[in-house]
């Protein structure tokens, strides 16, 4: 059919490079999150704070995130500040620019978690000799963590999948990158692509079913 | 003791205590009453500095609620207060919101906490509840619950705003008499409720509270016998 014979041999013989690349995409979605998830946490508490300027970085960081594409996201943060003269590797590029996307969703989600838990859990914190910090570390950020865990596992699919625009800033070392490399050795575009399609696939199940279950397990209430 | 001298707050424009007047002695029982907006709820959060206050002096056992140097996080230790709206933290159960304050605040030991979580907690009746979550407890057993864990900081007085008011007339009466029970253990108690009979059961002194005015107090038989001041007594006659 339409001149074209299937060798998946030839592609699957390629899988162990390929499950490498799977490997150093896993690391750019999981370190990504993590800082994300902290950097997250930052800009809701700026966003919180007394500064009218260091109220509008945040704001201005978290619109940017979310209403501007990631791959552009993903470009400024490789050809846009090489234009100042720093110059970052591909991997690096892409962990900034998936990092600042990452964070920006967050902590708007947060701030809707936030907003969800009464006032009155604090006062009532306060009221049994907690101090602020204390209030809101052992009363309002678990209350956070059970509203924002689906969101954040969204957002941990997304990364993995936003890992693929690495290529844009010349990243070839993770899953879709390495695939690219390998089709123009091959030219088994069909076999190699539908094959990473199903790498990405079984990665993403993975973080939704594991987070079911840790959801279950941490949230009985 | 808790000494209340000429305090006035205000709210922006809005004066809603107005020199206010009220001494609280060791195992004294005070019930406020009076109509809503009166400033009683406001007086409660004055007393564990939760609200700050425009001028006057609150004083407990010599510390000055209110000046700079108060540790208001060591103060709140002694003062126990459980609001209308009982606020269980969720994500904990029974015994977890018991012994979180014990813990995280006085640095107690986990099992040294727990001993004294199921003794408050046995003691409000819910002590087969320890590992149930909130959202599976009535109004009236997330309250006594509120109760246990403001006295698992073993305080020496207890404020009550309106701890009835919120629930199903059917609830009321369990919470009641675990307020009445801490009464005749000796609890130093300021009370507000609407709860005519429970006020005059319990109290030593009732005030009632009228725009901000302590406008009379007294022992019980003399306010709902005989009170004086004619807003008293348009209010008691509205609420019977
Ligand atoms: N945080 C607040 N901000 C502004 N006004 C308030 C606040 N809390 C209470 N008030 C006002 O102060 C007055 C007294 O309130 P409150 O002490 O709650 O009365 P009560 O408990 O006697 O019903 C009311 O008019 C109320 O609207
Ligand atoms: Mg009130």
């Amino acid at each position: 059919m339409f001149g074209y014979t299937f060798q998946w041999n030839q592609a699957l013989a390629r899988l162990p490079k390929m499950l490498d690349g799977a490997v150093v995409t896993m690391e750019v979605a999981v370190l990504s999150m993590l800082i994300g998830i902290l950097c997250a946490i930052l800009l809701t508490l700026l966003r919180l704070s007394g500064s009218r300027s260091l109220r509008a970085v945040a704001t201005g960081w978290v619109e940017v995130a979310r209403n501007t594409p990631a791959l552009f996201q993903i470009y400024m943060a490789h050809f846009g500040i090489a234009s100042f003269g720093i110059h970052l590797s591909p991997f690096v590029s892409l962990l900034i620019g998936i990092t600042f996307n990452n964070a920006g969703y967050l902590a708007e989600n947060f701030r809707g978690a936030l907003k969800a838990i009464p006032d009155t859990q604090i006062r009532a914190g306060r009221s049994l000799g907690m101090s602020q910090t204390q209030a809101f570390r052992y009363i309002i950020v678990p209350q956070m963590l059970r509203i924002s865990f689906l969101p954040m596992t969204n957002q941990m699919v997304w990364a993995v999948l936003m890992t693929s625009l690495g290529v844009t800033v010349g990243l070839n070392s993770d899953l879709y990158g390495v695939t690219q490399d390998l089709n123009a050795l091959t030219f088994r575009t069909f076999e190699l692509f539908a094959i990473a399609a199903v790498i990405f696939y079984i990665i993403t199940k993975i973080i939704t079913l594991s987070a079911r279950l840790i959801a279950a397990r941490l949230f009985r209430y | 003791m808790i000494e209340i001298h000429d305090v006035h707050k205000s709210f922006g424009q809005l004066e809603v205590l107005k020199g206010i007047e009220l001494t609280v002695d060791k195992g004294e029982v005070v019930t406020i009453i009076g109509g809503s907006g009166s400033g009683k709820s406001t007086l409660l959060t004055c007393i564990n500095g939760l609200e700050p206050i425009a001028s006057g002096r609150i004083v407990v056992d010599g510390t000055e609620v209110h000046a700079k140097s108060t540790d208001l996080n060591r103060l709140r230790r002694k003062i126990g207060i459980v609001f209308q709206q009982w606020n269980a933290f969720p994500h904990l159960t029974v015994l977890e919101n018991v012994t979180l304050a014990p813990r995280k605040v006085l640095g107690m030991g986990k099992a040294e906490a727990e001993e004294i979580a199921r003794t408050q907690l046995a003691h409000v009746g819910l002590g087969d509840k320890l590992a149930t979550y909130p959202a599976r407890l009535s109004g009236g057993q997330q309250q006594r619950m509120a109760i246990a864990r403001a006295l698992a900081m073993s305080p020496d007085y207890m404020l009550f705003d309106e701890v009835t008011s919120a629930l199903d007339p059917q609830l009321v009466g369990e919470v009641l008499e675990t307020l009445k029970m801490l009464a005749e253990e000796g609890m130093t108690m300021i009370c507000v409720t609407h709860e005519m009979a429970f006020a005059r059961d319990v109290s030593d002194r009732v005030a009632y509270f009228h725009k901000g005015v302590m406008a009379e107090i007294g022992v019980p038989d003399q306010i709902f016998g005989d009170p004086q001041h004619p807003e008293t007594r348009k209010f008691l006659a509205s609420v019977r």
